[in-house]
């Protein structure tokens, strides 16, 4: 029988290997994976390659896995923002590795990665610096250039329902990067709230199926207002 | 900067009053048209949505994977799961939907949206925009969803300043900024007038009533052809 729910973060976290690249879902802190964050910081893992749109909010989170200093390198489209303090800490003393990726392309290099496609010819960026040094090539008259797949030894991603065959649904805008990192990696890790029978998610509105997920673990539902932004005066 | 015109002795000062910050958002809006697909972007451009006349019905894209975005929400009713571009809380239109990043982001790169509107830190006569990065040593570079954006609405517009702090132009023959996109620019909105990128240069659009022509061809710098 399939049964795809793991009892705790960290029995589904267990086999992540030193060196693996993670992708974290998340955009700002909507569909951050907080506590398979957390677990990967009490696994121990090190000398990891993350991938996520962003480069933590203040101390918790993403954040604090990059305090940790096991992060080597981060790909992501925009580390800076008000509360980025510990990436910037750590990115101005050489500590850590920053590949910038316009958000487009890093959407697309993890749907490439997901979909089986070797290399895709992408007009975003052309002349400016993030292509330097890229193939390009005109086609129909314009330009565009050479970008490659982003895989993923393990994906994190935060989704709404789940069920034992590790179908998932999402919410809202927290769904973002979720279901395309669902696909790029050799093993997707989810956080639900709410595990349910099988048959009981419309076919209709499964937004990532089964077969992209490895585990699904249960959490309760916590505020997402905690850090990241301010709050609108 | 070259190819300043020369003022003329003798002119008198036109009178003129820039448009303030919600006149210029009102005047990109009046020409969205109605059943636009529009994405504005972080800062100014999100006030254009304020300012939609009565009666167009107009569907705001968010690159985190919204369709038909709606104001912000009361006090008190913010739910952290639906955010924007700028991760501040929004609503949902009756009507709107959400999608992941990917088909997001392949909404915009297919030119599948109508408009899209960005600030700028420099924009070339010819529609060069330079909006991401300062170049500034040490800075810490991030460009989010600005250079996808650019190429990939039907028509990208910028709303700005016309002139930096210290009064110079911030379109420019050539941007010394670095690059969003080459040539991707179709109109730029300004507090004191509104122009059209060519490949041949600026065109005018229009400009605030008492702005006279060479006054506005000496504060941009650049040969300015008349409004078609």
């Amino acid at each position: 029988m399939i049964n795809k729910i793991a009892e705790s973060v960290a029995t589904a976290l267990a086999d992540v290997q030193d060196g693996a690249t993670v992708l974290i879902g998340g955009f700002g802190t909507a569909g951050i994976p907080g506590e398979l964050i957390d677990g990967l910081i009490a696994q121990g893992a090190r000398e990891l390659t993350v991938v996520n749109n962003n480069a933590g909010n203040g101390d918790t989170g993403l954040a604090a896995l990059l305090k940790t200093g096991r992060v080597r390198k981060i790909i992501c489209s925009f580390p800076r923002q008000a509360d980025s303090w510990v990436f910037d800490d750590l990115y101005r003393s050489g500590q850590l590795e920053l590949e910038l990726v316009p958000q487009g392309n890093l959407a697309e290099r993890l749907r490439a990665a997901g979909a089986g496609i070797g290399a895709f010819f992408c007009p975003t960026a052309y002349g400016t610096e993030l292509a330097r040094g890229k193939e390009t090539r005109e086609i129909g008259g314009r330009h565009y250039v050479l970008e490659y797949p982003i895989h993923g030894d393990v994906a994190l991603i935060k989704a709404e329902k789940g069920d034992r065959w590790g179908n998932l649904t999402y919410r809202m805008s927290a769904r973002n990067f979720g279901p395309v990192m669902a696909t790029a990696a050799r093993k997707t890790v989810a956080t639900v709230h709410e595990v349910v029978e099988l048959g009981a998610l419309d076919p209709e509105a499964i937004v990532t199926p089964g077969i992209h997920v490895s585990r699904i673990v249960q959490v309760p539902r916590v505020a997402t207002a905690a850090g990241g932004f301010k709050a609108a005066a | 900067m070259s190819g300043q015109p020369q003022r003329e002795q003798g002119t008198s000062v036109s009178s003129h009053q820039k448009r303030s910050k919600d006149e210029l958002a009102r005047r990109v809006a009046q020409d969205i048209h109605d059943g636009a697909y529009v994405n504005l972007g972080i800062g100014q451009p999100t006030r254009v949505a304020n300012h939609i006349p009565a009666g167009r019905e107009v569907i705001l894209q968010s690159e985190n994977g919204i369709l038909g975005m709606g104001p912000a929400p009361a006090q008190g009713q913010e739910d952290y799961d639906l955010i924007n571009a700028g991760k501040q809380p929004v609503t949902l239109l009756p009507g709107g939907a959400y999608f992941h990043h990917a088909d997001s982001f392949a909404m915009m790169r297919g030119g599948h949206l109508d408009i899209c509107v960005l600030g700028a830190f420099q924009v070339s006569a010819t529609g060069d925009l330079a909006n991401w990065s300062t170049g500034e040593a040490g800075a810490i570079p991030a460009v989010g969803g600005a250079m996808d954006l650019a190429i990939g609405a039907k028509q990208t517009w910028v709303m700005m300043d016309l002139l930096t702090k210290q009064g110079e132009s911030k379109i420019v023959q050539h941007c010394s900024y670095p690059l969003t996109g080459i040539a991707c620019v179709k109109r730029i909105y300004t507090d004191f007038a509104t122009f059209a990128c060519t490949p041949e240069g600026l065109q005018l659009i229009d400009a605030v009533p008492g702005l006279e022509p060479a006054e506005l061809e000496r504060l941009v710098g650049l040969p300015i052809r008349p409004a078609a």
